[in-house]
């Protein structure tokens, strides 16, 4: 009980101590937002601005400034001013760090409020703090820094990652949501707000049609950055998924081109059919054009991808700038940066993932990963402390209205829409969908980083456009983001399916292509399979020959993905600790000696077994123990090959070798095992075995692998030459020790003795073609004496 | 003559119609294929079927062309194959492919799940014995694969191979090493291809549905129904 207590004080003061650091560096980041804002500081900052210049001149040559009087040497100065810029935002990027820890440090609180929520009431009392402080709160969500600097990463993030099938399954679905829903959200709200305003009583009469329109199409948009972070929370599934955020994405064209309109039309009155047409021309540039400029950095960073084998360092780095690129590139011409961002990333992974190396891969991931949710964590606090910022003017009326039409034009939107759309899906949208589609509509930080863009001379009604979009954001963020989890729950919507991807799937999904295709053609009906698959060959044809290195591009998208998922499972394997189990497809008690169709032993086979005599085993298990000391070079040997890093990424190719290559010993131990039945073992001394643990701490993984008692196959992955000899014995010193714990931990024992037992290299390289490993670019492993002949078997152990 | 040859085609599709689930002008389009296929003959051979030139490139060329000749395709409990197939086979085949009527019952929807997947199966089961060995599995994936030249000889059968292993475990759970897995039956083709199929027949979704309404809270249950 008292440990309890004791456990529980430490999580407090841990908390508490958090909490403090926490306190701490807020109030340095009101403090040093007070520097920034005094203009003493900027003064300091010319003379030392001077100073500075005077030093370099000194370093010149003083001798050049004869007035030059010498003073005391400053042992030590402060310029905070030096270093303001970069530390401010270093602070804010910790700050945004430390709240993401502390929520996930306290779990209660994290599984009934979403993450979003928390971080905007965290930006909340940030910018209470810089209130009381009495300074200004510092513009942190002007359009600058979030369209060039915040929302990048997130969206970079989402492209690369899109879930490309799903995504183009759906992309009927998504587009008309994308693009008519907006639009409709964005006429309804706006028309219906302009009429509420013209009702006498309200005070809002002075608001024209065309404002109205303008923030209607700002308040339409449904945000990527709030879908992401509650979407992510409630693990829904990967349809309603792909469809919320699908059009979260989509609808930037929409909405850039909309603004631009409205903005453009405030101020000259006036909007002709010629303009709506124009309108409707602006929008197939902008969308097209995004799409159009991201393919082309898409392709450019795949080609170049496919020349950085010598330079594995910088390759992620082109992934990012290119992307990067992209994305500033389209916005230079007010094109969709988000619709090019997603085409860059979806148009350059495959290609780049075929040419950089694993490393680089994980790199990629990984920064990614952190920069999108840096952002978000940011964007989030932002939009806090802009609210606590800002000129507010409340308008009940305005405010109330804009939220409930927001839900009634989103209502109405999504149920219409599905209506069409379902005639045309072969898995319609069934009503528990579509709400779900209908309440993820959550709005965020675009809609109000372009309010804030709107010229306050224009537009004199822009702080109550800002207050009603922040109360929007408010309420989709905290009424629904906070209620969709229970909902989902409530209404049983299917969640995602956690199992990673398995090779069956893979097969039927690629076999179902195939036919459908097949079919089509069958039928003459060409529809979208048929193109699909002439797009497909075209790009396995020349596309991927022009932009993937070496010979990888001839590999087909099954093997492809066979590889990755063997090494994935070899990492794995690696990371649990090292060689212990078969690789096999799944964690399983099952192998592959189940499903191989049984043939009959070889007659001579029989006439092998009474020649296993006691004795004989002795012997062999005298010279296997003598090489224990090799087991153990050989074990670390292979683990600094494995983890560290090495510069031609063989070790990938050696490890599809080696699973072959166990493949093969597996069939030949399980034909040897039908009737290899040996008298059961003598297990070693306790103290033997304690001390022979001790010497080898591998041994321990062994043990739990074999507790289970359950008689299966066990390869040492560890060692890259493991006869097949050894796993003959292995099985059967495990049958002769029938479960007994002692027995079994000498067999795995065993198992690992006999690292470096060299073979005459005839018998490996017989071995070697038997195995069934003719890949010509594995020369190196062919020094390694492969699984030894079937014919050999009697005496495998006598060198 | 001419007209009543024309109603009597006309009788023949709507029975065919309501056989098949295809809609009349479905049917009319499809038996202008079908006359162009088989050159105006009443029946189709397989090399009216090979002889289409888009499917050339088809790694499934030949497994589907059987399909359309398998007599489990076409009538119930009956293997072996047909030479030539007319019309109303041509269009039993092809209903397969048809998607699920919007407003039909649970029952029915399963049934027509289990047909299509029937279907897919027999295309695996090419010695209709009941279940996919792993002989026949490691030639489906050979075959999938047969347009990637050598390399794709070598490593389909380490593919079918982990890939058997992974149905295995699944359907099996744990088995001691002299148990024998002989192959997948429609049974395990069924469990296996509940996660699977949905993205591309999209069959999937409404079984978990209807299995999720069983345990839906009851307030609810009754508010989504009505």
């Amino acid at each position: 009980m008292s440990v309890r207590v004791a456990l529980h004080s430490r999580s407090f003061l841990e908390r508490g101590l958090l909490l403090l650091v926490i306190l701490i560096f807020l109030e340095g980041t009101v403090l040093t937002l007070g520097a920034a804002s005094s203009p003493d500081i900027s003064a300091q900052d010319n003379t030392g601005g001077h100073d500075h210049l005077d030093d370099h001149r000194g370093i010149a040559g003083s001798h050049v400034h004869p007035n030059y009087t010498k003073k005391a040497f400053p042992v030590l100065s402060l310029d905070y001013h030096h270093i303001q810029v970069p530390f401010e935002i270093s602070l804010w990027v910790l700050l945004a760090s430390l709240m993401k820890l502390g929520f996930h440090l306290i779990p209660q609180l994290s599984s009934i409020v979403p993450e979003s929520c928390l971080l905007i009431v965290v930006g909340l009392l940030v910018g209470g703090l810089i209130k009381l402080a009495g300074e200004e709160v510092p513009p942190v969500l002007d359009s600058n820094l979030f369209f060039l600097c915040l929302l990048p990463p997130i969206i970079l993030d989402a492209g690369y990652f899109l879930p490309i099938r799903p995504f183009m399954e759906n992309i009927g679905t998504i587009l008309m949501f994308a693009v008519v829903g907006t639009l409709w959200n964005a006429f309804f709200v706006g028309g219906l707000l302009y009429a509420v305003c013209q009702i006498e009583g309200t005070y809002l009469s002075q608001v024209e049609l065309l404002p109205c329109l303008l923030f209607g199409s700002i308040i339409s948009a449904v945000d990527p950055v709030a879908v992401l972070a509650v979407f992510e929370e409630i693990h829904i599934n990967e349809l309603l998924h792909i469809l919320v955020f699908g059009e979260s994405l989509l609808n930037d064209a929409v909405t850039v081109v909309l603004y631009h309109l409205f903005e453009e039309y405030s101020g000259a009155g006036e909007v002709t059919p010629m303009d709506v047409v124009l309108g409707v021309i602006c929008f197939l540039i902008v969308s097209l054009g995004g799409i159009a400029v991201g393919a082309i950095y898409g392709i450019l960073a795949a080609f170049t991808s496919r020349f950085t084998s010598h330079t594995r360092v910088i390759e992620p780095l082109f992934v990012f700038v290119y992307s990067y690129m992209a994305y500033l590139s389209a916005e230079m011409f007010h094109l969709s940066g988000i619709m090019a961002l997603i085409a860059c990333g979806a148009v350059m992974r495959p290609y780049v993932e075929a040419n950089i190396s694993h490393k680089s891969h994980t790199t990629v991931k990984y920064f990614l990963k952190m920069w999108s949710s840096v952002s978000e964590t940011l964007i989030f606090i932002f939009l806090g402390v802009a609210t606590v910022a800002g000129p507010h003017a409340w308008n009940w009326t305005f405010v109330s209205v804009t939220v409930i039409l927001c839900l009634v034009s989103r209502v109405i939107g999504v149920v219409g829409l599905t209506f069409i759309i379902n005639k045309f899906r072969i898995v319609k949208l069934t009503t528990k969908d579509q709400f779900i589609v209908a309440y993820g509509g959550l709005r965020g930080a675009i809609a109000f980083s372009l309010g804030y863009l709107l010229d306050k001379n224009l537009f004199p009604m822009r702080t109550m456009f800002l207050t009603a979009i922040i109360t929007e954001i408010f309420f989709t963020v905290f009424v629904q983001g906070m209620t969709i989890k229970p909902l989902v729950d409530l209404l049983a919507v299917k969640k995602k399916q956690e199992a990673k991807r398995s090779i069956n799937e893979e097969i039927h999904t690629q076999f179902l292509d195939h036919l459908l295709t097949g079919i089509e053609d069958i039928c003459g009906h060409y529809g979208h399979h048929h193109w699909k698959d002439k797009l497909n060959r075209f790009n396995k044809k020349y596309i991927k020959k022009c932009l993937i290195a070496g010979e990888r591009y001839k590999e087909p998208q099954l093997i492809a993905f066979y590889h990755k998922m063997e090494f994935k499972q070899a990492i794995e394997l690696v990371e649990s600790g090292g060689g212990v189990k078969l690789p096999s497809a799944v964690p399983s008690q099952v192998s592959m000696q189940n499903i191989q169709p049984k043939k009959l032993p070889p007659p001579v086979a029989e006439r092998a077994l009474p020649q296993f005599t006691k004795g004989r085993e002795e012997e062999i298990r005298k010279i296997l123990r003598s090489n224990l000391q090799k087991t153990r070079q050989r074990l670390r040997s292979y683990n600094r090959h494995t983890l560290v890093a090495d510069p031609f990424e063989d070790g990938w190719n050696d490890f599809i070798l080696k699973k072959q290559r166990l493949i093969e010993l597996e069939k030949k131990v399980r034909l040897m095992s039908n009737y290899l039945t040996v008298p059961g073992a003598t297990p070693d001394s306790p103290t033997m075995c304690r001390a022979r643990l001790a010497s080898d701490p591998n041994a321990f993984y062994n043990i739990k692998a074999s507790s289970d008692g359950v008689p299966t196959i066990q390869v040492d992955l560890a060692s890259p030459q493991s006869p097949d000899s050894v796993n003959m014995l292995n099985e059967f010193s495990k049958r002769g020790a029938t479960g007994q714990g002692l027995g079994q931990r000498e067999g795995a024992d065993r198992d690992e003795d006999q690292g470096l037992m060299m073979k005459p290299a005839g018998k490996g390289e017989k071995g070697e073609e038997e195995g069934g490993n003719k890949n010509p670019g594995l020369m190196r492993c062919l020094s390694d004496p492969g699984p030894s002949n079937e014919d050999e078997e009697d005496e495998p152990f006598l060198p | 003559m001419g007209a009543s040859q024309s109603a009597r085609t006309e009788h023949e599709f709507q029975d065919l119609a309501d056989r098949t689930g295809f809609s009349l002008e479905q049917i009319g389009n499809l038996n202008k294929r079908f006359r162009q296929l088989s050159k105006n003959e009443e029946t189709l051979s397989r090399q009216d079927l090979a002889s289409i030139s888009a499917l050339d490139n088809n790694p499934l060329r030949a497994q589907i062309i059987n399909a359309f000749f398998d007599k489990r395709n076409l009538r119930q409990n009956e293997a072996g194959t047909v030479q030539v197939i007319g019309f109303e086979e041509f269009l039993m085949v092809m209903s397969h492919f048809r998607p699920a009527a919007m407003h039909i019952t649970e029952e029915e929807r399963e049934k027509l799940r289990r047909e299509k997947l029937r279907f897919l199966f027999n295309m695996h089961d090419t010695d209709s014995d009941g279940t996919i060995t792993l002989e026949e599995y490691r030639r489906a994936v050979e075959e999938l694969l047969s347009k990637a030249g050598t390399i794709g000889q070598e490593t389909a059968k380490a593919i079918a191979d982990a890939a058997m292993l992974e149905v295995a475990s699944t359907t099996r759970g744990k088995m001691e090493p002299d148990e024998f897995y002989e192959g997948i039956t429609f049974e395990n083709f069924l469990q296996k291809l509940q996660n699977e199929s949905e993205r591309a027949t999209n069959l999937e979704r409404r079984e978990t549905e209807r299995r999720k309404r069983r345990i839906r809270p009851w307030p609810l249950a009754i508010l989504m129904d009505s």
